[in-house]
């Protein structure tokens, strides 16, 4: 992928509106705002209600994605554009989860939902239904995904990006401010793990930076290119954000999003966990 | 969105005395503005959070105790910032102009 082939500016986005090769979806943190208002012809996912299992704490299987796309009448040729809130936030999990099982053509629109409401662009409350369609997805790339035994192994080994605000990094805060402050049993951040607020790759309306921008970031941090790289937040949605960039703008080929992020790095029994604004050691 | 409460969302079901909240509403003259996004940055001005208004303009953290900006986006006016300071166990109400 390259910026080029995963972006598209809300100006490609309003030229395409109508496009029946192009399906828009939005995907929000606050579930209820697509409700309010969406970009004409787009449809829903909610991040939470169709993404998890009702039971387990895990994804939606194979089938139950395919059934869930074919339902929302998207169609394996389908180009999706995903866009939402919280600077696409969730969009840019679900970008992860749709290539997560093998989607072929889709992108995020840079700015997300709030780049196309400062522009004062249109929003529409009208249902928006579309036909069946048979959807088939692939089993998950879990090249893409990493699981909490190779997130421990790869403490000290591989780059750990830890994409949350300073204050969760270093356990002054369990959650995002606008959350209320609980989830994890303990605060910190993963021993040997690099602070890199996703904010940083971010611009105030929401779009990208700059790829040399991007680079420069990343190179600060101490990245090390030659190695393989996960990336992590509280709930794996910030970090899929971060994932974007690593992987799908600045193409780096072997990056991982750890989806059980800290809610379950920060619940489990004897790992080992670094508090305060430094990495911490092995 | 006229007649509309004053101040931040309802604080019902919160346990106030756990948590250092920054809440409030985003106003133009005297209208609660319901597309605005306002940002919560830290003492260093690093981004913590971000919320869009409610439709009632009104917008919540739930922050730590310390001091932090308000960033104020809305469409067509310059962003604004606010300086405010959190509490533990109090609420900072707060009025922000776009």
């Amino acid at each position: 992928m390259s910026r080029e082939s995963a972006l598209v500016t809300a100006d490609w986005v309003q030229e395409h509106l109508g496009d029946d090769t192009i399906v828009l979806v939005e995907v929000d943190e606050d579930t209820s705002a697509y409700d309010k208002g969406h970009i004409a012809g787009a449809v829903k996912l909610d991040w939470k209600e169709d993404l998890q299992d009702p039971v387990r704490r895990d994804f939606v299987d194979r089938d139950q994605f395919g059934a869930l796309l074919s339902e929302r009448g998207i169609s394996n040729d389908d180009t999706v554009v995903l866009y939402g809130g919280n600077n696409n936030w969730f969009a840019a999990y679900a970008y992860w989860y749709f290539k997560l099982y093998g989607h072929d053509s889709v992108k995020l629109l840079d700015g997300g939902r709030k780049k196309w409401e400062l522009d004062s662009r249109e929003l529409v409350d009208e249902p928006v239904t579309r036909e069946q369609s048979g959807y088939t997805a692939k089993d998950q790339d879990t090249s893409i995904r990493a699981f909490r035994d190779e997130v421990v192994a790869a403490i000290g080994s591989q780059n750990l990006i830890d994409v949350r605000s300073p204050d969760e990094f270093a356990g002054r805060l369990l959650a995002p401010a606008h959350l209320p402050q609980e989830q994890a049993q303990r605060g910190g951040h993963i021993p040997t793990a690099g602070n890199v607020p996703w904010s940083k790759a971010a611009n105030d309306d929401g779009t990208f930076r700059s790829d040399a921008e991007l680079e420069q970031l990343y190179a600060d941090a101490g990245l090390d290119t030659g190695r393989d790289t996960i990336a992590y937040c509280r709930i794996g949605e910030r970090s899929s954000h971060t994932w974007f960039v690593l992987h799908e703008i600045l193409e780096l080929p072997r990056v991982k999003n750890y989806d059980g992020s800290w809610t379950e790095y920060g619940s489990l029994i004897g790992v080992p966990v670094a508090v305060g604004d430094e990495p911490g050691t092995v | 969105m006229c007649g509309a409460t004053r101040g931040g969302p309802s604080l019902e079901d919160i346990d106030i005395s756990k948590e250092a909240i920054i809440q409030g509403i985003v106003v133009k003259g005297s209208e609660p503005v319901g597309n605005a996004y306002v940002r919560l940055l830290d003492a260093t001005g690093e981004f913590t959070a971000e919320v869009p208004t409610s439709a009632t303009g009104q917008f919540r953290f739930f922050a730590g105790p310390g001091r932090w900006t308000l960033r104020t986006m809305a469409p067509r006016v310059e962003f604004a910032d606010r300086a405010v300071v959190a509490q533990r166990g109090s609420v900072a109400e707060v009025t922000v102009a776009a």
